[in-house]
């Protein structure tokens, strides 16, 4: 990753410089593995406050310009289960290549109340400053108080702190603004303008002198996305028409992307009246033709789980979207945590396949989305998209997707081209019997959460019983010949190999990059799709590593303990957290 | 023209005698009066015996899970409009399992018609107390008596101004089919609450029991008067009044989706144009 030269010297008098530390090799060797990171290739901005003080917004906007600005972010986000008040955290990682992850540590701390400052000081860099309100007359020394009063009114502070600091790092206020409009609409941005506007004649009175980050000459255009919205627009280009929903936290914002794309995209998105109703909405709306999502968390997630299993004996498309959060129950309910793989693997009565995909990427949450829905349809049943807070709420720059080249599903088969009688559940050699649609032509579409007979009436008829489940297996063997092989990378045959699933993925591999620099053999082993597991794909790097580390966001190390079931391969050492917050690369390298 | 063989003649696993032969009999003649053919018909049920129904007729059907035919059946109609979408189920089914999803169905007025067969008793269970048993009823699972208040589901349904709120009674053939027939009419949420005896387990609510005590209702009576239906709705004991208590003519919920004016949501093409414009606001 290349070098920012924005080492945000001040030239000031009053002795608030901040000489960058040039040789860092002594310290490193003292403070072990971490103080590789010490060597910051990227800025940290955390913007701090309460919840309502408009630091999403701010966040938003900031990352937003960052990206047209032709930078890659990495946006990190932590808030309290409530409406106002608390002590929520946007931070962002900028990089002039991809950020593949969080970093800790924090390079310029924008602080919307004084609280910010006490909770994190301690985590600001030798070349860290603060921002934050003047009357609170800070005593740190790289504190820089803005008389907000003069500024304007109190509800812009928010852009008059965010203003200052991408004027410190040399953004263009006219990137800022722009983003600023397009964030508000123009009409409501006037005051934010006007407020930006002061905060950088105020930054160019100061006299403040920095060097700032390089500027990047004609940046290419990319996208600013969340986890979350990667999901629901990759669904809408995978031919999505309907979504049923019943709000929780992670997974509401969702449902509200579609939401606020139905009337352009001719959607149908229902509040539910609870969980159960929205899978059973979802599958009536798919069974009649019009593919469909349910977003949800663990909790709501436990009420469908009846639904999982109609889908899947009724042969009905259905993509879940699970976005973990920490239980059991109610558990911490806007903090993250990988804890529902078992529960997924698992949920629905009977036996039935399935296919569980774990985006690590934003890139991933739009495309493994789209194929949950190409499964989904091919298959006829339920497929699961596991993502988690963190990447939910994380922002990230993202490559353009050229829509005209995706192709959408088709709900249901040609009528015509059926043989008759029509029969719902014809038995097949690959299990996958033609789906015809209600309505669409004499043929009469029976569908039954009995066992049934290929007519699709329900039966006590005990020798097709064992027929009609190796049919709905059988497609088990279709999900397996499509399962994406894990992403290896780094040295064959490693000291230490780790392994990771979903949303740890820049995480593990940026701490990889750190350790090999360290002269080890590091690999990186990253699965994307977690269930079916073909153990053929990977099995060999797991043999022919020395230490093979199974880094996972829950307590008991579900995925290491999934690999042992399917390959009796047993990791030597776990790297867990579950204090619901997200692992970063630090936080690897420390637990070594 | 369709006519009754169309809707197929099949062997049930009702018991005989059962109250669901002639309901299953009125839906048919119903359908056919209403000239629907087979193919534009969708039966969505749950689970008990009531739940089978749609098993024994020619049409689309989606057989669900207790209690949540409701959801099923609003997903289906929104996907689709044009089909005609009958959700049909016991009483414990709709109105115990099922009783959110009631609720909500009756506040959303999707243009789903809800046959509920209500026996007051449950029959695949082996006899228990539903939702709609009288307090005091005796079962082997509530021998003291049944401690509950019965639901009285037409009152529910008015207070929440469903759009089409009826009764009928199996015994009563001609007048059931003449209420199925209006319900299927009905633009928006429809509910047929249809007493019938369950033969094997409720001894109290027999054929007899209700023939003494249904009466249709006189022509005279307004059903868009609503606090004349929430004062019928009360009615039960020595006299039941059957027919159509409340109706209440608003748009069906599924005219609000600017989705549904080009038709139904299944066939219609991916706007990739639109979709480009949307992810460019992403930049």
């Amino acid at each position: 990753m290349m070098e920012l030269k924005c080492s945000l010297r001040f030239r000031e008098k009053g002795g608030m410089g901040m000489k960058r530390e040039r040789s860092v090799k002594q310290k490193r060797r003292k403070e072990g593995m971490t103080a590789h990171l010490a060597e910051r290739k990227s800025v940290n901005i955390l913007i701090g406050g309460e919840a309502g003080q408009g630091l999403q917004t701010a966040g938003f906007i900031f990352a937003k310009s960052l990206v047209r600005s032709g930078f890659s972010i990495h946006v990190t986000q932590t808030y309290e289960s409530r409406v106002r008040g608390g002590h929520n955290t946007f931070s962002i990682r900028v990089g002039c290549e991809k950020v593949l992850a969080a970093q800790e540590g924090i390079d310029i701390l924008i602080a919307l109340n004084e609280e910010t400052i006490d909770l994190h000081r301690k985590e600001l860099t030798k070349r860290g400053l603060i921002i934050g309100d003047g009357e609170w007359k800070r005593k740190e020394k790289n504190w820089i108080g803005l008389s907000l009063k003069e500024f304007g009114e109190k509800t812009y502070w928010n852009t008059a702190c965010m203003g200052v600091a991408a004027g410190l790092i040399g953004l263009d206020e006219q990137v800022v603004a722009k983003a600023i409009e397009d964030t508000f609409g123009k009409e409501r941005s006037e005051e934010n303008l006007k407020i930006l506007k002061t905060s950088y004649r105020w930054l160019k009175e100061q006299a403040l002198e920095w060097k700032k980050l390089p500027e990047i000459p004609k940046p290419a255009k990319r996208l600013v996305m969340n986890g979350n919205e990667a999901i629901a627009l990759g669904a809408i280009s995978a031919g999505l028409k309907f979504c049923s929903f019943y709000p929780m936290s992670p997974s509401t914002s969702i449902a509200q992307t579609l939401i606020d794309c139905a009337k352009d995209m001719d959607l149908i998105i229902e509040q539910a009246e609870d969980e159960i109703a929205a899978i059973n909405m979802a599958i009536g709306a798919s069974y009649a033709g019009a593919p469909g999502i349910v977003p949800t968390s663990g909790g709501g997630f436990a009420l469908m789980v009846e639904g999982v299993s109609l889908a899947a004996i009724t042969e009905t498309p259905v993509v879940i979207v699970i976005g973990q959060r920490p239980g059991p129950a109610t558990g911490l309910a806007t903090r993250t945590e990988q804890g529902e793989l078992g529960f997924v693997l698992h949920a629905g009565h009977g036996e039935f396949p399935r296919a569980v995909f774990a985006p690590g990427t934003i890139e991933e949450c739009f495309h493994l989305t789209r194929k949950a829905f190409e499964l989904a349809e091919k298959y006829q049943g339920p497929m699961f998209v596991l993502t988690d807070h963190f990447l939910a709420d994380s922002y990230r720059d993202m490559e353009p997707v050229d829509v005209a080249k995706l192709s959408a599903v088709k709900a249901g088969g040609d009528p015509s081209s059926v043989k008759t009688p029509y029969l719902r559940y014809r038995m097949t050699k690959n299990g996958i019997s033609p789906r015809l649609l209600p309505g669409l032509s004499e043929h009469l579409i029976v569908a039954d959460s009995h066992e049934h007979t290929e007519d699709g009436h329900m039966t006590e008829n005990l020798s097709l019983r064992p027929k009609m489940v190796d049919k709905r297996l059988r497609k088990g063997d279709g999900i397996r010949s499509e399962v994406i092989p894990p992403d290896f990378q780094g040295d064959k045959k490693p000291d230490v190999l780790f392994i990771s699933w979903g949303s740890t993925k820049g995480a593990v591999e940026e701490a990889a990059v750190q350790l090999r620099s360290g002269k080890k053999k590091v690999g990186a082993l990253h699965f994307s799709q977690v269930w079916p597991m073909v153990p053929d794909q990977f099995i060999k790097h797991l043999e022919q590593s020395k230490k093979v580390i199974c880094v996972e966001s829950n307590a008991t190390g579900q995925f290491a303990q999934l690999i042992r079931r399917e390959t009796g391969f047993v990791v030597q050492k776990r790297i867990s957290r579950y204090d619901g917050l997200s692992i970063t690369p630090e936080y690897i390298l420390r637990h070594l | 023209m369709v006519d009754i063989n169309d809707y197929g003649e099949y062997k049930t696993a009702w018991c005989p005698g059962c109250g669901n032969f002639p309901l299953l009999k009125a839906v048919k003649t119903a359908l056919v009066n209403r000239g629907l053919e087979p193919h534009q018909v969708l039966f969505v049920s749950g689970i008990g015996q009531a739940a089978k129904a749609p098993h024994y007729l020619r049409a689309n059907v989606f057989n669900g899970l207790h209690g949540r035919a409701v959801p099923v059946a609003t997903g289906a109609k929104l996907a689709n409009p044009d089909l005609v979408v009958i959700a049909e189920s016991g009483d414990g089914c709709v109105y115990g399992e099922g009783g959110n999803h009631f609720l909500s169905a009756i506040r959303r007025n999707i243009d789903i018609t809800l046959l509920v067969h209500n026996n007051q008793v449950y029959g695949l269970t082996k006899g228990q107390a539903s939702p709609t048993s009288d307090s005091g009823f005796i079962t082997k699972a509530q021998p003291e008596g049944v401690l509950h208040f019965p639901f009285n589901p037409l009152a529910v349904a008015i207070a929440l101004h469903a759009g089409f709120v009826a009764r009928g009674y199996v015994g009563l053939e001609d007048h059931l089919v003449e209420i199925l027939v209006e319900a299927l009419s009905h633009r928006g949420f429809s509910l047929v609450d249809i007493l019938q005896p369950c033969v094997s387990f409720n001894r109290v609510n027999t054929y007899q029991w209700y023939k003494d005590r249904c009466k249709p209702l006189p022509s005279s009576y307004d059903p868009t008067d609503w606090e004349a239906a929430i004062r019928l709705s009360q009615q039960w004991g020595d006299e039941i009044p059957v027919g159509v208590i409340y109706r209440n003519e608003k748009p069906p919920f599924e005219d609000h989706f600017s989705a549904l004016r080009k038709g139904p949501l299944v066939g219609q093409e991916l706007e990739r144009v639109r979709l480009a414009k949307i992810m460019e606001t992403y930049m």
